[in-house]
């Protein structure tokens, strides 16, 4: 991204978020609360998600083979399969089953937005009516979808009425929700009663017994079925399940996981061509004459398919869990946070697979790679990872070579010369905090004058109105070489701080070392402090391997000699917990894994196995509001810092936002500083109720420290500043 | 909750109709004219897929277009039932059974006692073998058709805005 488009992207998304913003958060948010409702209520959910993850993981194994035997079933009951190689080829073959001057009534379909389908059956003289209220809403206003679930999610009822009334010129003005919906059926039932063809999608697709299954609520795909003759089905060829026992835990989790119901109004399983009566001039008819065509699509998937990285896309079932439960989406919608069909997180792998990485240029770094969103994918699907790799993938394509000479001298990586400035910059930030830290205070005075902040924000985006965390002149490390440990330790340590521990934010990892003395632990510090987070997050995947590397060349001698591994920095942790798996060989991995601890997981596991919490710092009652790192809410360990908190007797009311909208790097970007501050006003907020109001606010993560410390406007310590002697 | 016929999963079938605000009774085959009739006229009917029960002679069953269409009650039989989530499974045998159970205002469902099953599983466990060996359809109707595309949630939109459940022992 160009430093022009930097700021055109920024007043884009202002411009997006002040006219659809609202309608977002206030649906995205409600139907994501819904989810942890109607999840909780599952006794059975980790299992379902299980069953359901291995369905697909198989399926797609065997995908060929499936093709295969779905073809079979379905004309063996009559029906015609056409695999379509790519849109052209589809949309030719839909629009050879339409004549000219037919009407076509659509329920709703993701797969046929990316086909476009609509407009090629309309150049062929068709007319097209949608006839999911949403997908109406968008047609009669010329719109694109915004969810994959809820498709005119960013319209308030006020714009829809405003738009009918422009549009249609009722004699009754169209008010309350009721007078919306009346008005839209009655319009919609006349477009069933011309109706010649029926198209719809298909959420999956059985081929033992060539049925599909279709979920929706109001009806209209069931109408879309049964009041036409000709009913073609488009739908990815990813959709293919082996059996129709294979689609219970789908249809268990679909709802829940899009928009917090149990189950939605109507599943339908077909097995076309149906039977169904049809309407006759006078009779209902006996149902002979019923055609059936399904669309297989391809359309890069096979490709995908073969596609170590992007394959897990494939699993999707499209119930938009991630773009619900994703703090920026929430805020800015799949108008800004989507591609040319797909939205939210997931997005990021389906616009690369079916549209190329030019569609994801545009808004994959809206993923900050939080993690929020792996644990309310039904099928597991590790969403950030996808979304690095799509990053990798267009850093390494991009041929914007004009700052090469800067970025080599400044900060040499392993990464191809293409990549922006900016990426480079806060990827390779251990550099910058190295320097930093060697040359303060003068880098912060540096760092903070007018000038060199606007020359920053041109050359590398960094907006001017973040803060700029100060550099430590003495590190951590040079703080803690020669302090005497506890002359009989319990047991031994390796601490590893973080780059913004070591340079920045050096009194939390004072107070980590000076806790774990207490509980009477021996703690060395490890020589490295870039785990490679900060390269990952702008899709440098190389330089993030490498950081892994030397990080395990330094922490496993330690492990070897029986030293576990103690991090303070969450999203630095999750590299050693999770994300290594993808950068390291499995043995190396598994090694750290095991072996590495959050600060207040360890000290949890300490008191839980007997040290002495009267050598921590008392609560005493001291009331605090705590907001969780996201990353380590994935990981589950949120709740050990509470634990500890409330045994050592502190007040607690935590944050159930997602995010704090900061996550490292991203809230510093120009193009994304008002959407994190956006997200960051609902956490805001929540800290303001009368609840919470004057508290000792703490966070565990580094980015939610900066962002809460300028949201809140009072220091923000890290819990183990709190409980430390 | 008084139990229903010494039924543990019926009860629980009931329950959460309850909960969904689905209104339901209880009949015996005597009384299951008597207690269709009380529904809002006109009213047309798909004949039942049953050997031991059938479409009572006083509903009129569908055979006009129009009459389906402007129908206020739909009345059709329910091939299954699943207790935890109030659903009904409406099949496809007679043909006339989509049309009756999608276009009037209320649908009404008649669902034998012996044919609620307690889970998803043991439902999609009996749905496998008859797909497989005689296709057909199989809507799990949950509750009136709904929307909250206009802003609240609203229902009866394409589908009935009103379903009430017959169970007969
Ligand atoms: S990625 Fe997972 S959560 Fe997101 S839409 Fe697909 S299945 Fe749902």
């Amino acid at each position: 991204m160009s430093r022009k488009s930097k700021r055109a992207k920024a007043a884009q998304i202002r411009e997006t978020m002040a006219s659809e913003g609202a309608s977002v958060r206030e649906n995205t948010q409600g139907f994501n609360r819904g989810r942890y409702e109607t999840v909780a209520d599952l006794e059975n959910y980790e299992e379902l998600k299980d069953e359901a993850r291995q369905i697909k993981e198989d399926a797609i194994e065997r995908l060929p083979e499936l093709i295969d035997q779905l073809t079979e079933a379905i004309e063996a009951n009559g029906g015609t399969v056409y695999l379509a190689e790519d849109e052209a080829d589809a949309n030719e073959y839909v629009s050879s089953l339409v004549e000219s001057g037919e009407t076509v009534v659509k329920s709703k379909s993701m797969t046929s937005e990316e086909l476009e389908v609509n407009e090629h059956l309309e150049a062929a003289g068709a007319n097209v009516v949608e006839t999911d209220l949403g997908e109406w809403v968008l047609q009669v206003a010329d719109e694109a979808p915004s969810h994959l679930v809820a498709p005119a999610i960013h319209k308030s009822r006020e714009s829809i009425a405003e738009l009918f009334h422009e549009r249609f010129d009722p004699d009754q003005p169209l008010e309350t929700p009721e007078d919306l919906t009346a008005f839209a059926s009655e319009y919609l039932a006349d477009a069933f009663e011309d109706a010649d063809v029926g198209m719809t999608g298909a959420n999956f697709l059985t081929a033992d017994s060539g049925s599909m299954l279709l979920v929706t609520s109001e009806g209209n795909a069931r109408k879309t079925v049964a009041a036409t003759d000709t009913h073609v089905a488009v739908a990815g060829v990813e959709k293919v399940v082996p059996s129709v026992e294979d689609l219970q835990p789908f249809v268990e989790l679909i709802g829940r996981s899009g928009t917090g119901q149990d189950i939605t109004s109507y599943v339908s399983l077909l097995t076309p061509p149906v039977e169904t009566a049809t309407f006759g001039e006078d009779e209902l008819e006996g149902s002979d004459d019923r055609d059936f065509h399904l669309v297989l699509i391809d359309n890069g998937r096979m490709a995908m398919r073969e596609d170590e990285q992007l394959r897990e896309t494939l699993y999707c079932i499209r119930c938009s869990a991630c773009a619900n439960t994703c703090a920026n989406f929430q805020q800015v919608g799949g108008h800004e946070f989507g591609g040319e069909t797909y939205t939210g997180g997931i997005a990021g792998g389906w616009e690369t697979g079916v549209h190329g990485l030019d569609s994801s240029e545009d808004f994959v770094d809206l993923c900050t790679g939080c993690s929020r969103c792996v644990e309310a994918c039904p099928v597991g699907i590790d969403i950030p990872w996808i979304n690095t790799v799509v990053r990798d993938r267009i850093n390494r394509g991009a041929d914007d070579h004009t700052y090469d000479f800067l970025v080599d001298g400044l900060t040499p990586d392993t990464e191809e010369g293409g990549m922006s400035l900016q990426k480079r910059f806060f990827g390779n930030f251990v550099t910058v905090a190295k320097l930093g830290s060697f040359f303060a205070p003068v880098s912060n005075w540096l760092a903070g004058f007018g000038p060199n902040r606007w020359i920053a924000e041109q050359l590398l985006g960094v907006d001017q109105r973040r803060d700029m965390p100060q550099f430590s002149r003495e590190t951590l490390k040079e703080w803690a070489s020669g302090r005497d440990g506890p002359a009989d330790p319990d047991c031994e340590v390796v601490f590893m701080a973080d780059t913004y521990t070591n340079y920045m934010h050096v009194e939390r990892g004072k107070a980590a070392i000076r806790a774990l003395e207490a509980l009477n632990v021996d703690v060395e510090i490890a020589d490295v402090t870039e785990s490679g987070r900060a390269a990952l997050s702008q899709g440098m995947v190389r330089t993030a391997a490498n950081h892994g590397k030397a990080v395990a060349e330094e922490l496993l001698p330690h492990i070897d000699t029986g030293r576990e591994v103690v991090i303070v920095e969450p999203s630095d942790l999750t590299m050693l917990r999770d994300d290594y798996e993808r950068l390291l060989d499995a043995e190396t991995y598994e090694r750290l894994s095991e072996h590495s601890y959050e600060i207040l997981e360890y000290v949890y596991g300490l008191l839980e196995n007997g040290a002495d919490a009267s050598a921590l710092r008392d609560g005493d009652g001291e009331e605090i509001a705590y907001h969780g790192h996201c990353q380590q809410r994935t990981l589950g360990l949120a709740a050990h810092t509470e634990a500890v908190l409330e045994e050592l007797g502190y007040d607690l009311v935590t944050s159930d936002v997602e995010c704090c909208g900061m996550a490292g790097s991203f809230g510093f970007k120009q193009q994304y500083y008002d959407v994190s501050m956006a997200v960051g006003e609902e956490l805001r907020e929540q800290f303001s109720t009368p609840e919470a109001e004057g508290r000792t606010v703490v966070a565990s993560g580094t980015s939610c420290h900066d962002q809460l410390t300028d949201l809140m406007k009072q220091d923000v310590p890290h819990p183990i500043e709190l409980v430390a002697p | 909750m008084a139990t229903i016929a010494g039924n543990a999963t019926v009860d629980r079938f009931a329950a959460a109709l309850d909960d969904l605000d689905v209104g339901w009774t209880l009949t015996t085959v005597d009384e299951l004219s008597g207690e269709l009739e009380r529904f809002s006229e006109p009213t047309v009917g798909a004949p039942f897929p049953f050997e031991d029960l059938s479409l009572p002679d006083s509903i009129p069953r569908a055979s006009e277009s129009e009459d389906v269409k402007d129908a206020n009650t739909g009345v059709t039989a329910g091939v299954l039932a699943i207790a935890e989530y109030g659903s009904v499974v409406i099949g496809s045998e007679p043909p006339e059974t989509e049309p009756v159970s999608l276009y009037a205002d209320t649908h009404v469902a008649v669902v034998r006692a012996e044919d609620v099953v307690a889970s998803m599983g043991e439902a999609f466990a009996e749905l496998g073998p008859r797909l497989r060996e005689a296709g057909g359809n199989a809507i799990i109707v949950t509750g009136p058709s709904a929307t909250a595309d206009m802003g609240a949630l609203v229902r009866g939109v394409h589908g009935p805005g009103d379903v009430h459940v017959v169970i007969v022992e």
